[in-house]
């Protein structure tokens, strides 16, 4: 067997240990063995392929294994990984990982929590090392459906609301998807060929009709991009993520998000070539328009949910204009956004949720002077907002500046001026980051109540810190992960020229 | 040149030291340890100077560069990728002096400055970060490198600004000095984007060796008229503008005078700040390339020195009264830049004189920050009302202090003298018109750094009836009279032979028709000043009186702060923000929950046909039957 057919394996067992677990403690137990062995998977497998990497395969996917499984449509349960999906598994272990910690003490149904989640996981895992069209839908669901039972039993607010927007325009997503994938599929072949699912052969065969690429690329892009948060349907993600709890918020939008970019990538514009050059403009402009729009919403946000939210529109913007610039560097820099952005943002949602679960609101204007009530916490919380305006030597600026340069590489002169465009993101960022840090976290404490808070306890801080070491760790070294992810694009890129 | 790598090294290694273990240091230990770091740092600096200064000059008399370290950190395409590494020229290592010597006063001091403090260890910490981030920043071989760092000494800055978290006006402070620097940063990144995208490199040593060749190729391209070099060039002179705090980007600086004073001494005195003139300098061939840019370099330093310097003559918190001479000092900088028309020895004058003020700038304003810490840590308070008549209890803080007043008044042969000198030479050579210009802000400066003297020293008679103020301890004078003597000395070094604009040497000396009209102005300002303020008397508030309207505008700063806050609150908040955060939830949200509320509306209006009531079934049943049979038969009929 493929051994990154682990990467679902591992999260079923997972389930099934959750659901003989009889006490909170074994849950617990459970939880972390299987997400540490998770992490331990990703981390060997990132090691293994840049072993292979360096013994000379020049391969596009390695690691590729293939079973029939529905014959009369030539399904497979085809896997395989390039240098951006194994960035993508090893960001969603380490999230995984961590959420476990974040969600130490969750109430009630402790058990049924933690096996929807590891569903979810699995519907990730799942998606990121698919090559097959079909199979990769499949997981694409898996991950979405457990998001409503998330929201709408452990969530908090207007959660029943929340869940069933959420559901029902991601739902929306999925059926421009299957569209698009049928399109797809009826002309993955050549007149006479065989029908194909999998994405190399399709890619291979290249026989998409330009004609109909004009109506499968918007398909399949808006399909993924509503994940994405693509302007303007991005409105499921504010109430999404306020009602979440706090684990799935970091999931949510540190892996879920990425599927949405990473689909663009992998489907929309890795199988339809022509027409992503020649839509390209469209959608550039909203996305360039979710940049801007996405921070200057967040500057008068008051709850640090919607903040953040709004932020990922912004960020997550940001990732899917990268792509389209369709350049190696921009596109090397997307990637590079999409795990910086997922390690930060769930940083933010752990802390968020921390804060929250002491201090029951998360309106900045009823907070003030946690500093001096939880420094852990507030120090933690003010590297997350310093990684997210861009600060060199973390995560942020390094993917930031991939894109810009990137981005501005482009001959073209309206890609470079919506480049410029989107660099007015920076100052913006820096608005809203240190208004809520000067808010929250310094200033005079603002209720009386809040002096009898506790700082984070050992879990929390594992969590936070696991995140930290993470953006730090690539914000100083980001060499091996920009080349790694830039040898993965050579080919989808001299296809694209 | 290996070591130099420990010069980095060493402050990297106590922030992380220091900020790891924080509070589990006893404060003591961590500022001894922040300072003995900072003491080998500056060893090694001294030493890397004394080795490049001495090597021997090559064929054309130029003291060769070196580049000990340089390594890929982050590769983009095949000519674009950010390297991280050491470049050592005169004006790189002549910077690597003045930060390690400022950088080490400053950490001296505050060992008696911040005793006692709460979060003592964070302010060591936070201080070696931003000594490791501005030595980097002047080390860099790339523009890239230098735009890291230069986000990192702003970081620094925002995080020393804003050390007294609980203080609103610290928070308000350190969060405006951010993003303003920042809003610069964008047009200094656009600019980097620009200018390698023509050049397809970052590196500053390409880049400066044959700049023409590289500018001419882009000439073809032109956005408003200005080839799009210019606009690049402009750009990142925005950048610079905005750390060296130029007009109409200097708003951050008056209010960063929140933080702790030995903070304000080497960050808005002596080193960051200068960061925008440092900058110019660096990739000055190839502003020379650009003449319309170096114009725009003049203009902007020259009107900022003139308003900076009226400012400050109105102004009564000292620190502020100091803030608005630096800004006004890094104008005479940026001037200087500014005229220097291209790279030979006596058109490229400004380029060395700039240089000169801007070590010579860095000792005595870093001394009168330090000085001016020292009163307020005796009198406790920063407003001079609260002052006068100190010169009998604080003896030492009260002759440095003079001695910094007398240089950057620029009377011989303090330092400020000489490098003041040589910039108003370049610019009379340059132009008469910004040559006088120049003259009379140096003669309000004269004025202004004497009234500062004499309210805080002289005014009011001594009296010792009540909480006499006292001298500062040790670990506060004995950097006061270091860089005392170094402000006393610093005017005889050969500069020019070591710094100037192609490397080669150039001896100084002095234009006497420049030197004497200057001192006569300043000697003038001076004596004025002093007849205004020598004793406590009325004429000051007559005068104010006598002009108010010009008095109250220029206490205000001439309004320029309201019309930031007016444009970020009521435009940026008000017409942007706000709106879009409402059309986001309205409108767009809106068409969501509309296209959820039609979709429930239709099914509950069409659901009554579906009732299963078979009583209706057959009601429809029969007048559907009755409907077809008679339409049936009219059409047979």
């Amino acid at each position: 067997m493929n051994f990154l057919s682990l990467f679902v394996l591992i999260p079923i067992l997972m389930m099934a240990g959750l659901a003989i677990a009889r006490d909170m403690k074994q849950i617990r137990t459970v939880a972390v063995t299987f997400s540490t062995l998770q992490l331990g998977l990703a981390i060997y497998t990132v090691i293994k392929y840049l072993a292979e990497r360096a013994a000379g395969n020049t391969e596009e996917m390695l690691f590729q294994a293939s079973t029939m499984w529905y014959e009369p449509l030539n399904i497979h349960y085809a896997v395989g990984v390039d240098g951006i999906s194994i960035i993508m598994l090893l960001l969603t272990a380490i999230i995984v990982f961590a959420g476990v910690f974040a969600s130490w003490k969750i109430e009630p149904l402790s058990k049924e929590f933690f096996l929807w989640l590891t569903l979810l996981s699995i519907g990730v895992y799942g998606f990121f090392i698919s090559i097959d069209l079909f199979t990769m839908f499949m997981f694409y669901e898996v991950a979405l459906i457990p998001m409503y039972l998330l929201i709408g039993v452990w969530g908090s607010g207007k959660k029943n609301y929340s869940a069933m927007k959420l559901t029902l325009m991601l739902m929306g997503g999925s059926a421009l998807l299957m569209l698009g994938i049928l399109g797809i599929y009826y002309h993955s072949a050549p007149e006479g060929g065989a029908l194909t699912m999998n994405i190399l052969e399709i890619a291979q065969n290249n026989a998409i009709p330009h004609n109909w690429q004009y109506f499968l690329f918007p398909l399949t892009f808006v399909g993924f991009g509503i994940l994405g948060a693509m302007f303007p349907f991005h409105t499921w993600s504010p109430d999404g993520h306020a009602s979440a709890p706090t684990a799935v918020s970091m999931l949510h939008a540190g892996v879920l998000m990425k599927l949405g970019g990473y689909g663009c990538f992998r489907v929309a514009i890795y199988l339809m070539p022509f027409a992503a050059q020649e839509l390209s403009w469209i959608f550039l402009i909203l996305t360039g328009i979710s940049v801007v729009y996405g921070a200057f919403s967040a500057c008068v946000q008051t709850d640090l949910k919607y903040i953040n939210a709004y932020s990922s529109v912004s960020h997550c913007g940001l990732v899917l204009f990268a792509i389209l610039m369709l350049n190696n560097t921009a596109m090397t820099g997307a990637v590079m956004q999409m795990l910086s952005h997922g390690l930060m943002t769930a940083l933010f949602f752990a802390l968020i949720g921390m804060i929250y679960g002491r201090t029951h609101t998360r309106d900045i204007r009823e907070m003030g002077g946690l500093m001096q009530i939880m420094p852990f916490l507030s120090v933690c919380y003010v590297i997350a907002g310093l990684a997210s305006l861009g600060l060199p030597g973390l995560s942020g600026f390094v993917a930031e500046m991939t894109i810009f340069v990137g981005s501005f590489q482009h001959t073209d002169t309206f890609h470079r001026v919506f480049t410029i465009v989107a660099c007015c993101s920076i100052v913006i960022t820096a608005v809203y980051i240190l208004r809520v840090v000067g808010k929250l976290l310094y200033g005079a404490v603002q209720n009386e109540h809040h002096r009898e808070l506790t700082d984070a306890t050992w879990w929390e801080r594992l969590s936070a810190v696991t995140l930290i070491v993470c953006v730090a760790a690539i914000g100083c070294m980001p060499g091996w992960i920009s080349d790694l992810i830039s040898n993965s694009l050579n080919a989808i890129v001299e296809r694209l020229s | 040149m290996e070591y130099t790598i420990f010069i980095l090294a060493l402050p990297l290694a106590m922030f992380l030291l220091l900020g790891l273990l924080d509070s589990k240091l006893k404060p003591r230990v961590a500022g001894i340890l922040g300072t003995l770091g900072m003491t080998v740092c500056t060893a090694l600096a001294y030493f890397t100077a004394f080795q490049f200064f001495t090597q021997p000059r090559n064929a054309e008399g130029i003291i060769p560069s070196q580049v000990p370290y340089n390594f890929e950190w982050l590769r983009f395409t095949e000519n674009l990728h950010i390297d991280l590494g050491i470049y050592l020229d005169p004006i790189s290592v002549m910077m690597l002096v003045v930060i390690t010597t400022v950088s080490l006063m400053v950490h001296i001091y505050s060992l008696g400055y911040m005793h006692g403090e709460k979060g003592f260890q964070r302010y060591y910490a936070f201080l070696s970060l931003f000594s490791m981030s501005m030595l980097g920043l002047v080390v860099a071989t790339n523009i890239f490198q230098m735009y890291i760092f230069w986000e990192l000494v702003g970081v620094s800055s925002y995080l020393l600004i804003g050390f007294y978290y609980t203080k609103p006006a610290a928070i308000a402070a350190s969060k405006k000095a951010f993003i303003v620097t920042r809003f610069a940063d964008l047009g200094f990144l656009i600019g980097i984007l620009i200018l390698s995208f023509f050049t397809k490199t970052f590196d500053f040593a390409t880049l400066t060796t044959n700049p023409t060749a590289i500018i001419t190729e882009t000439a073809g391209a032109t956005f408003l008229g200005c080839s799009v070099a210019s606009w690049a060039l402009a750009l990142i002179f925005m950048g610079g503008a905005g750390k060296s705090a130029m007009f109409p980007l200097h708003i951050w600086l008056p209010d960063a005078m929140e933080g702790p004073t030995p903070v304000s001494a080497l960050i808005h005195a002596a080193t960051m700040v200068v960061a925008g003139v440092y900058l110019v300098a660096r990739l000055f061939p190839v502003y020379c390339v650009t003449p319309e840019v170096l114009n725009l370099i003049t203009t902007v330093g020259a009107i900022t020195a003139l308003y900076a310097a009226i400012v400050a003559c109105v102004q009564t918190d000292i620190k502020r009264v100091l803030a608005f001479s630096t800004i006004s000092q890094i104008a005479f900088m940026m001037v200087a830049l500014g005229v220097a028309t291209d790279t030979d020895l006596h058109t490229g004058l400004g380029y060395m004189a700039s240089m000169f003020h801007l070590f010579t700038h860095a000792m005595f304003k870093a001394l009168l920050f330090l000085g001016a810490g020292a009163i307020i840590h005796a009198v406790h308070s920063n407003e001079m009302s609260e002052m006068g008549g100190l010169r009998k209890y604080m003896p030492i803080t009260h002759i440095t202090f003079l001695i910094a007043c007398l240089a950057i008044a620029g009377i011989p042969p303090f330092s400020g003298f000489f490098s003041k000198d040589e910039i108003l030479t370049a610019v009379m050579h340059k132009s008469t018109f910004w040559g006088i210009w120049m003259t009379a802000v140096a003669g309000l400066t004269a004025f202004y750094m004497f009234r500062l003297y004499f309210r805080i020293f002289w005014w009011k008679a001594t009296d010792c009836s009540h909480h006499t103020p006292h001298e500062a301890p040790l670990t506060m004078t004995l950097p006061l009279i270091f860089l005392a003597v170094v402000t006393c000395v610093a005017g005889f070094i050969p500069f020019g032979e070591l710094v100037s604009v192609n490397g080669q040497p150039y001896h100084i000396h002095l234009d006497w028709s420049v030197a004497t009209t200057s001192i006569i102005v300043a000697v003038c300002a001076i004596a004025l000043a002093a007849w205004l303020y020598l004793k406590e008397n009325k004429k000051p508030t007559a005068m104010a009186d006598a002009t108010r309207v010009l008095h109250t505008a220029a206490t205000r700063r001439f309004y320029i702060d309201e019309i930031y806050l007016f444009v970020t609150h009521k435009i940026i908040f008000g017409l942007i923000c706000r709106p879009i955060a409402w059309f986001d939830r309205h409108i767009i949200d809106g068409t969501m929950d509309m296209l959820a509320n039609v979709t429930q509306w239709t099914s509950a209006r069409i659901k009554g046909l579906q009732s299963g009531y078979v009583q209706s079934y057959v009601w429809i049943l029969l007048i559907g039957t009755l409907l077809i049979a008679t339409i049936t038969i009219c059409c047979i009929l």
